[in-house]
């Protein structure tokens, strides 16, 4: 059996971490792979921590990740990248946006969450949420655009993203979407 | 395709008639999806008995019934339940349980295979999509072959979770010839009764019978010296964890194949039966004087893991969470910014009053910053305990209000209520009117004004209903529920005069505000 990537997102309920995993399994399926979807839906969305697992591969079985097995981490919000450190393999792939969102009832953000997230695992890609809204269009495609930063570490075609894409953004926004998915995509080899 | 998806698309291709339910985590995909299919009726019922009784209607005139509830939602259907096993269906009847392992969104972690048992009806267990699919259909052809409500049991993770499948087409079942008297079999008088209940216990030994050839029941063989007994969800589970270790994987988990279980038993020195919950399975066969490990290795509180069953396997214990330097603050959900039930909390909170409570969104005001719900038990009990208390107290209830929401109050708080005026009880009842059912994403219910179908229909009027309950005109008030000086008036006015009263607090759901905002906008471009 061939491995089977692992992708953990996470983030805060309203983020829109649903529209990123949807279009994420979207692209793998296109691609052939067997895939693989768990999330949450109800109460925990509020404002909540929130999750998505997606797994593909030739056969996968448990929709849901094992802790130590994820081979990329995408946190669209700072601190949750280590509420959920513990799903991190030892050489996973942690991309996560510097957006800070402080949780209900509480009035200060805690220190040292980057240093801690870098102390914990060797492949860090922070993304100035600011710096990447300057690169793209609209705002709101920022998701799409962190996705395109993931692209560069799954083995998923060009075509299946583009898709992917198509099938759940609103027709309107298309174009920028795409371009958003590509400057994401342009971080990395620029760097 | 998400597991939830899956069902409304098997009975779909089942050619099903009818579709009704009520909204819960995390059953509410199903119809919501089934509405889509001009072919079928659906319908949001008012609650999870009424819609199982709709269903005993439709299976009764002959078409295809599916009914999607989430656990707790079982309990208040389980009254028509029952008896529905005594006079079985025409039409195929299919109940989904939506369970929830690990309470992501529940008050409580029950365990509905225990309904089957109790029931004695036949249950079906998918393990990812396309099963959720293919046992749906299968479940509607056990239905009309043996004469049965089915219930199909789903957990969050098979709700929730998605895997592909290919659609099939629809194949419409016979036309229903409509409902055909038959007193012997549909009227349960005790004299009717008394001979259903012999035909239920025949069928059932059948069906445990024929569950040997069922070929959702199968063993997948493999090496080495133990075997694994499983289902649903935590069947991908062990195959995760143990790719070659011979599995019984259980399609059906009521009634039991005991010849295939027992076979597979003398094989191996050792058998382990994974499930989540309760040990269901495992007490079936070890009733049968067979030796099996569940419980005394697995929990039986919350969901599995591969990780969690490798552990338990191996005697080893789950490794512990690595340790942070950096205190990580909770992050429990919350009320929407600009939700309009973030005001009468603060009013609430600030006037000190104890809350009755109920089920909703609305619970998170029992969090911090408003820490104003004191009670949440089931559907509609904020008004019925609130009365509890008022009688223990000797009619005393001055700082005791009840709180609900519009969806709830039409659930069940409308007996409440009428129970309330006719044992002469004093307490407000405040309903919080978002004009939607919003924990379980926005459905429509019988204050709202709205059918699944977004079609236009009666909004049960509050001040009527109330004084149809005998409460008097200045009893039964509505404030705006940004308003909090008028909120503020009203609750302490109410709750000074004595007087058993009705106090409405609406607002439009934000996220339902949006929505239409966001609706109108793509109208107007």
């Amino acid at each position: 059996m061939d491995k089977v990537t692992n992708i953990l997102m996470v983030g805060v309920g309203g983020q829109g971490i649903l529209l990123s995993s949807n279009i994420l399994s979207s692209a793998a399926l296109r691609d052939g792979f067997d895939v693989k979807k768990s999330e949450i839906h109800g109460m925990s969305q509020r404002g909540g921590s929130v999750f998505s697992h997606i797994r593909f591969g030739s056969i996968v079985y448990s929709p849901v990740i094992s802790r130590r097995q994820a081979d990329i981490i995408l946190a669209l919000e700072e601190m949750e990248v280590l509420r959920w450190i513990d799903y991190a393999s030892e050489d996973c792939k942690i991309i996560f946006s510097r957006e800070r969102i402080l949780p209900a009832g509480t009035t200060s953000y805690p220190e040292g969450v980057e240093d801690e997230i870098r102390r914990l695992c060797p492949n860090v890609y922070p993304v100035c949420p600011d710096e990447l809204k300057k690169k793209i269009e609209n705002v709101k495609t920022l998701n799409v655009a962190l996705l395109g930063i993931l692209s560069d570490f799954v083995s998923i075609s060009d075509a299946s993203w583009q898709s992917a894409i198509k099938e759940f953004v609103p027709a309107a926004t298309l174009e920028s979407n795409l371009k958003a998915f590509q400057a994401g995509r342009n971080i990395i080899s620029e760097k | 395709m998400s597991g939830n998806e899956a069902i409304a698309l098997g009975a779909y291709e089942a050619g099903v008639k009818v579709g009704a339910g009520y909204p819960g985590t995390p059953s509410t995909e199903i119809l919501e999806n089934l509405c889509r299919y001009p072919e079928v009726s659906t319908e949001w019922s008012v609650n999870e008995k009424v819609a199982l009784e709709v269903g005993i209607g439709s299976a009764l005139a002959g078409g295809r019934a599916l009914i999607t509830m989430k656990h707790v939602g079982l309990n208040v259907a389980a009254d028509p339940l029952f008896t529905a096993s005594y006079i079985g269906v025409k039409g195929g009847l299919v109940v989904v349980t939506a369970d929830d392992p690990e309470m992501h969104s529940s008050q409580n972690e029950q365990d509905n295979r225990h309904y089957a048992r109790a029931a004695k009806i036949p249950m079906l267990e998918p393990s990812d999509s396309e099963e959720a699919r293919d046992f749906t259909k299968i479940a509607f052809e056990i239905s009309e072959k043996y004469d049965t409500p089915v219930l199909l049991r789903t957990t969050t993770r098979i709700s929730h979770s998605m895997s592909g499948l290919v659609k099939g087409q629809r194949v419409e079942a016979k036309t229903p010839e409509g409902f055909i008297p038959n007193q012997p079999k549909y009227v349960m008088i005790p004299l009717n009764a008394k001979k259903r209940h012999p035909v239920v216990e025949r069928r059932m030994f059948q069906i445990a019978e024929d569950a040997e050839n069922m070929e959702f029941n199968f063993i997948e063989g493999g090496t080495g010296d133990f075997g694994i007994i499983t289902s649903g969800v935590s069947y991908t589970y062990v195959r995760e964890a143990y790719p070659d270790v011979p599995v019984l994987k259980l399609g059906m988990v009521y009634p039991l194949p005991e010849l295939m279980i027992r076979e597979f038993c003398s094989k191996y020195s050792t058998v382990y039966v994974v499930e989540e919950l309760d040990p269901f399975i495992e007490d079936q066969i070890k009733a049968w004087g067979l030796k099996v490990r569940g419980k005394d290795i697995f929990p039986i509180i919350g969901e599995y893991s591969p990780e969690l069953i490798r552990c338990a396997i191996g005697g080893k214990s789950i490794p512990e969470n690595i340790s942070l330097s950096v205190k990580l603050p909770p992050r429990p959900p919350s009320l929407c910014p600009g939700c309009p039930h973030r005001i009468v909390y603060s009013v609430l909170s600030r006037m000190k009053l104890k809350v009755s409570g109920d089920i909703g969104c609305y619970s998170l005001g029992a969090l911090p910053p408003f820490t104003a719900m004191h009670t949440c038990i089931d559907m509609g009990a904020s008004i019925t305990v609130a009365q509890g208390i008022e009688m223990a107290m000797g009619g005393d209830c001055c700082d005791t209000v009840a709180l609900l929401g519009d969806s709830t109050f039409a659930h069940s708080g409308i007996t409440g209520l009428l129970n309330a005026a006719y044992n002469k009880r004093h307490s407000l009842i405040i309903v919080l009117d978002n004009g939607t059912t919003a924990m379980t994403g926005i459905q429509p219910n019988p204050l709202s004004g709205e059918t699944i179908n977004g079609h236009e229909t009666v909004a049960l009027d509050y001040a009527k209903f109330g004084e149809a309950c005998g409460l008097k005109t200045e009893d039964i008030r509505t404030v705006d529920a940004y308003k909090e000086e008028d909120i503020e008036k009203a609750i302490s006015e109410m709750t000074a005069s004595g007087r058993l009263s009705l106090l409405i607090v609406k607002g439009l759901c934000i996220i339902l505000k949006r929505r239409q905002q966001a609706a109108r906008k793509e109208r107007g471009a």
